[in-house]
C-alpha cells in the first residue's frame, strides 16, 4: 500500500468497495436472471437454484450443471467437469496473494470463496494502482456475491417473464472486462502479453473442445511476456 | 431429485470450486515469493482477460468458428476508445452496453 487511503480507519472502505463493484453487480443481473430462468426449466426448485448460487458461486459452471443435469449426466461427471472449468482461479488466487501477504488465514479463507473473474480482474486492477486494501477487495467480492444470488433466484422465481438481453445487458461484463484490459496496458510488455493471449485463445477454442483455452492460454501469454520482461530488462 | 441428492451435487461442485481458489491464497500469502513468481504473476490477469474475451470477440461461440465481424468486436472498438478517453469503469459499461443494444438494430 502506498498511501493513507487505505489504511485509514473510517468508513470509506464499504462505499468505496460498492463503487467498485457495481459494474459487477450490474453485470451480473442479466446472466444470473438467465441461469435462475433456465435452472427452472430444467426442474430445479427455487431453493435449489439460491442453494447452488451461494455453494458454489461460479457462474459458467452453474450453467454448465443445469444443462447436464438436464442432459442427465452423473453426480461425477457434473463434478468433474467443474473442477476443470475453475480450474483458471488458482491463477487469480496466486496473483492476488501478492497483494494480501500476511493477512490471517481465516480471513484468506473467506477472502478464497468470492474470487471470480470479475471480482478478480476489479480487484486487481485497484491493486496495482495502490489505494486498495483487503476489506475494500473483499466488499467487492461479496457484494458481487449478494448479486448473483439474488438475481439467480429472481430467475428462477419470474421463470420466463424476463426478455433477454434488453438494453444490451449481455454485453455489460464484456464492456467492464474490456476497460478493466485497457486500463492495465501500462507498458509494451502487458501488450505483448494481450495480443499472445487473444492469438492463443482464439486458436485454442477453435480447435480444443472445451475450456481449457482459458488457463492454456493465460498461461502461455503470461511466460511469453515474462520472457519478453527479462529480455528487455537485460537488453536496457 | 431429493433434498440431499442436491447437498450432494451442490456440496460437491462447491469444495472442487473453493479448493483451487483457496490453496494458492492460503499459501502463498504467508510466504515471500521469489520475484520471478511475482513478476510472473504480474502479467496473469492482462493474460486472463484476454483469454476470456478472445471467443467472445473473435468466434461465433455457437458454432465454434472464426468470424471476425462479429458486432461484439465492432462494439468494442468505440467501447475501448471512449474507456481510454474517460477512464472511468462504470461509464463505459453504459456505452458498451448502449452501442450494443444499438447494434442489435444498425448491424441487421
Amino acid at each position: 500500500m502506498t498511501d493513507s487511503a487505505a489504511t485509514e480507519d473510517d468508513d470509506s472502505w464499504f462505499r468505496e468497495g460498492a463503487m467498485a463493484a457495481w459494474p459487477i453487480c450490474f453485470g451480473y443481473i442479466p446472466i444470473g436472471l438467465a441461469l435462475g430462468v433456465l435452472g427452472n426449466q430444467a426442474g430445479l426448485p427455487v431453493w435449489a437454484v439460491t442453494m447452488m448460487s451461494i455453494m458454489v458461486f461460479a457462474g459458467s459452471a452453474q450453467f454448465i450443471c443445469v444443462a447436464m443435469l438436464t442432459a442427465g449426466a452423473s453426480l461425477w461427471a457434473i463434478l468433474f467437469t467443474t473442477f476443470v472449468v475453475n480450474l483458471r482461479h488458482f491463477l487469480m488466487s496466486s496473483a492476488v496473494a501478492v497483494y494480501l501477504s500476511g493477512l490471517q488465514r481465516l480471513l484468506l479463507s473467506f477472502f478464497a470463496y468470492g474470487i471470480t473473474d470479475e471480482s478478480f480482474a476489479v480487484n486487481m486492477a485497484r491493486f496495482r494502482t495502490g489505494n486498495w486494501d483487503f476489506k475494500r477487495a473483499l466488499t467487492v467480492n461479496q457484494l458481487s456475491n449478494m448479486a448473483w444470488i439474488l438475481s439467480t433466484t429472481c430467475g428462477a422465481l419470474l421463470g420466463q417473464f424476463i426478455p433477454r438481453g434488453a438494453f444490451g445487458t449481455d454485453y455489460a461484463l464484456t464492456a467492464m472486462f474490456l476497460a478493466l484490459l485497457l486500463f492495465q496496458l501500462h507498458n509494451i510488455t502487458f501488450f505483448l502479453t494481450g495480443f499472445a493471449a487473444l492469438l492463443i485463445a482464439t486458436l485454442w477454442y477453435l480447435f480444443i473442445p472445451g475450456d481449457s483455452y482459458i488457463l492454456g492460454a493465460s498461461v502461455s501469454a503470461a511466460t511469453i511476456g515474462y520472457f519478453f520482461k527479462r529480455y528487455q530488462d537485460r537488453h536496457k | 431429485m431429493n433434498f440431499s441428492d442436491y447437498i450432494i451435487l451442490f456440496g460437491g461442485m462447491g469444495l472442487v470450486t473453493y479448493l483451487p481458489r483457496w490453496l494458492p491464497l492460503f499459501y502463498l500469502a504467508q510466504r515471500k515469493l521469489p520475484q520471478w513468481l511475482i513478476d510472473w504473476l504480474s502479467m496473469i490477469p492482462v493474460a486472463i482477460l484476454c483469454s476470456l474475451l478472445a471467443p467472445i470477440l473473435f468466434t461465433d461461440q455457437s458454432t465454434r468458428t472464426l468470424d471476425l465481424g462479429k458486432p461484439e468486436f465492432l462494439v468494442a472498438i468505440p467501447t475501448l476508445f471512449f474507456a481510454l478517453k474517460t477512464k472511468s469503469l462504470g461509464a463505459t459499461v453504459l456505452v458498451g452496453m448502449g452501442l450494443y443494444w444499438l447494434s442489435g438494430y444498425l448491424l441487421q
